[in-house]
């Protein structure tokens, strides 16, 4: 199999307005959702953790914008973005960090836990590398019902690429060649590990050509070029030329979780290009492009902060999951749970 | 004309990817080669690519299989050895238990575990996994120990909507025979009375239910009649039928091949001296592995498994105190 790496650092000829846009609004409310859920957490209101991906939003709106109804896609902890641009919604979100029964994860998990598996939306474990081979398996079975043209998308960051688990799943989706798009997002440490901790290749890309798969890397806090490469990326898998692995370098711009500040990452990173915060680059892009105005991004960045609000409001009012309601089951199939557990025995 | 303990799950497999094309096998070597035990003998050519070989990767095939159940596939997957599921074991506790619970989708997947002691195996392909299964919230655990539920519990488990972890033993493979095949089936999670007795009740599961039953036949002579319990499903564990029986023999001893410290052996027992303390007459006893890796040489081996020898001897113990 030939191994095709291609380089798409800011390289963006032919600038698709429209695309570039719908991006950026959904980074803004992106931002938007995680500034909330950063100042909920402050204010004692979210049990349990919050992590966010600033400075990750327009890599990862990038990994799903591209995808249909009846694509797959396994997010990670940092997707915020592209969870909404695959059709999560702000109040799903604030319900499963709030604790909502309403919300899709019911309080039996919480936070960047959630998903809606029968919309190909899978619900990430904490186990990184994971998520990759389930996907692999997704798209294993429609092929195998004889669908083609289906994608599947998961993410990962630069930590994650060191497990087994990561390894077993994209070689196992080379090998039966699925339309699996793996995109690393580099944010140059995981947790407090910096990348010389990490791995001792050259680049992550150099795992393309031992996978024998394509590889394609990019400036993740260009929204442009974020764009055209997972544009590129979706289409070759969706094509039928195997899996994609896309490695973004960034920087998260924030802490881990919120529990932490984040002291350890390099002062001169922050100031390096890899720094740069992709919102802004973003608003560079549009306006420079004539796509857009700074009045009018101040104008949507209100709008997306309405648009929390409004969800913020009706999360709140939810209530949390009843302790004597629940059925306590973790199976699906009554007759096989073990009763000898039931509260009523007890 | 007869059918091993082996053929029988090689034929159940066969039969569900007759009856459902959602259902398809994943593992290492169960292509064109048939499996390390041959339990996937010619699937691959009677239904072609719907049995392939896997890559050497435990966790990935596991993963894949999960990804394939939410889609609404139903795959069988082969760890070539229980002991290799060690490496799949996160996908297994962590993903295909908690899906149903966290999402409301389930996740009809079959892990099946050859496990279990053969000669000169050691301890790396010898080992087994059930109770480290059960204890996990999600799964499913079956330990068939006669042919006929080799059969029927393989078709039960795909048929199921949970996950599966179908712990066959190595050791009735080859040895153990019916004159045929099951027509109808005691449903899963039902445990089996396998020899009806009076004096002691003897619950055990897979391999060690033929030990179990010798030693209860080495006691007859000695006038001792003892009931033995097979459990078939270790998850769920059939709790009333063991308590019943020790309701009518007033003793009880569990035997397991796996290791002593947790595990089914005193799983059982806790829930019979919690729910049913003044149903017996004697303090209840186990009798497992020793706490030790399984060894290699078959000296050692023998020693290290409870065989009917030592079973009758605890029993003697048990029936004597």
């Amino acid at each position: 199999m030939v191994t095709a790496v291609k380089e798409k650092a800011g390289a963006h000829k032919a600038l698709d307005g429209d695309l570039l846009l719908r991006a950026y609004r959904v980074m803004l409310l992106a931002r938007a959702t995680e500034d909330k859920l950063a100042s909920l957490y402050r204010a004692g209101m979210i049990k349990g953790g919050v992590f966010l991906g600033k400075g990750q939003e327009a890599l990862s709106t990038a990994s799903s914008i591209f995808l249909k109804k009846g694509d797959l896609f396994g997010p990670l902890i940092r997707d915020q973005a592209g969870r909404l641009a695959f059709g999560d919604t702000v109040l799903d979100t604030l319900r499963t960090y709030l604790g909502s029964a309403k919300g899709p994860m019911r309080g039996r998990d919480g936070n960047i836990h959630r998903g809606r598996p029968r919309e190909g939306y899978y619900a990430m474990i904490s186990h990184l590398g994971a998520m990759v081979p389930v996907v692999a398996g997704g798209l294993y079975a429609r092929r195998l019902r004889g669908e083609t043209g289906v994608v599947g998308v998961t993410s990962i960051g630069d930590g994650g690429t060191s497990t087994g688990a990561f390894h077993e799943g994209i070689n196992l989706a080379a090998v039966e060649r699925l339309p699996l798009v793996v995109v690393v997002a580099n944010n140059q440490y995981a947790y407090s590990t910096p990348n010389n901790r990490q791995f001792a290749c050259a680049d992550l890309l150099d795992k393309a050509a031992g996978y024998g798969i394509a590889g394609f890397k990019c400036d993740g806090t260009d929204p442009a070029a974020c764009l055209e490469t997972l544009r590129l990326a979706v289409e070759a898998a969706r094509e039928g030329h195997g899996p994609q692995l896309v490695v973004a370098t960034l920087l998260r711009l924030v802490g881990h979780g919120e529990h932490d500040d984040a002291g350890y990452v390099d002062a001169s990173l922050r100031k390096a290009n890899v720094g740069r915060d992709c919102l802004g680059v973003g608003a560079k892009q549009l306006i420079d492009a004539g796509l857009a105005t700074k009045e009018q991004i101040a104008e949507w960045t209100k709008e997306a902060q309405a648009e929390v609000e409004k969800a913020l409001n009706t999360a709140q009012r939810e209530k949390g999951p009843d302790p004597e309601a629940e059925d306590w089951q973790a199976i699906s199939t009554e007759r096989l749970v073990d009763g000898h557990f039931d509260p009523e025995e007890e | 004309m007869s059918v091993t303990y082996l053929e029988a799950i090689r034929a159940a497999q066969e039969k569900a990817l007759t009856d459902d094309p959602r259902v398809f096998i994943y593992g290492q070597d169960v292509g064109a080669f048939g499996g390390a035990f041959k339990a996937t003998k010619n699937l691959a050519a009677e239904f072609p690519g719907r049995v392939m070989d896997s890559p050497l990767s435990e966790d990935a095939i596991v993963g894949m299989a999960i990804g394939a159940a939410i889609e609404g596939a139903r795959p069988i997957v082969e760890m070539q050895f229980a002991d290799f599921s060690t490496v799949g074991f996160n996908q297994i506790v962590n993903q295909a238990a908690t899906l149903y619970y966290r999402t409301d989708v389930p996740c009809p997947i079959v892990v099946r575990l050859p496990s279990g002691g053969t000669l000169g195996a050691g301890p790396f392909h010898s080992q087994s996994m059930e109770a480290i299964y059960s204890h996990y919230p999600g799964l499913v655990v079956m330990t068939p120990a006669t042919v006929e539920d080799a059969y029927s519990m393989m078709l039960e488990a795909v048929s199921i909507d949970d996950p599966v972890i179908f712990c066959e033993h190595k050791l009735l493979y080859y040895h153990l025979k019916a004159e045929k095949l099951p027509d109808t089936a005691k449903p899963s999670g039902k445990a089996r009375i396998a020899r009806a007795g009076r004096d002691a009740t003897l619950v055990t599961y897979s391999a060690m239910l033929h030990e179990s039953l010798q030693a209860a036949e080495e006691l007859v002579p000695e006038g001792w009649n003892i009931e033995v319990i097979d459990l078939r499903t270790v998850k769920p564990l059939d709790t009333d039928t063991v308590l019943a029986s020790v309701a009518r023999t007033g003793r009880l001893l569990v035997v397991g091949e796996s290791w002593p410290w947790g595990g089914v052996t005193a799983e059982v027992i806790s829930r019979v001296a919690t729910e049913g303390f003044g149903l017996l007459d004697a303090a209840p006893m186990r009798l497992n592995a020793k706490d030790t890796p399984v060894p290699y040489h078959p000296d050692l081996w023998a020693a290290h498994r409870p065989t009917a020898t030592t079973v009758a001897a605890r029993l003697r113990q048990l029936l004597t105190q």
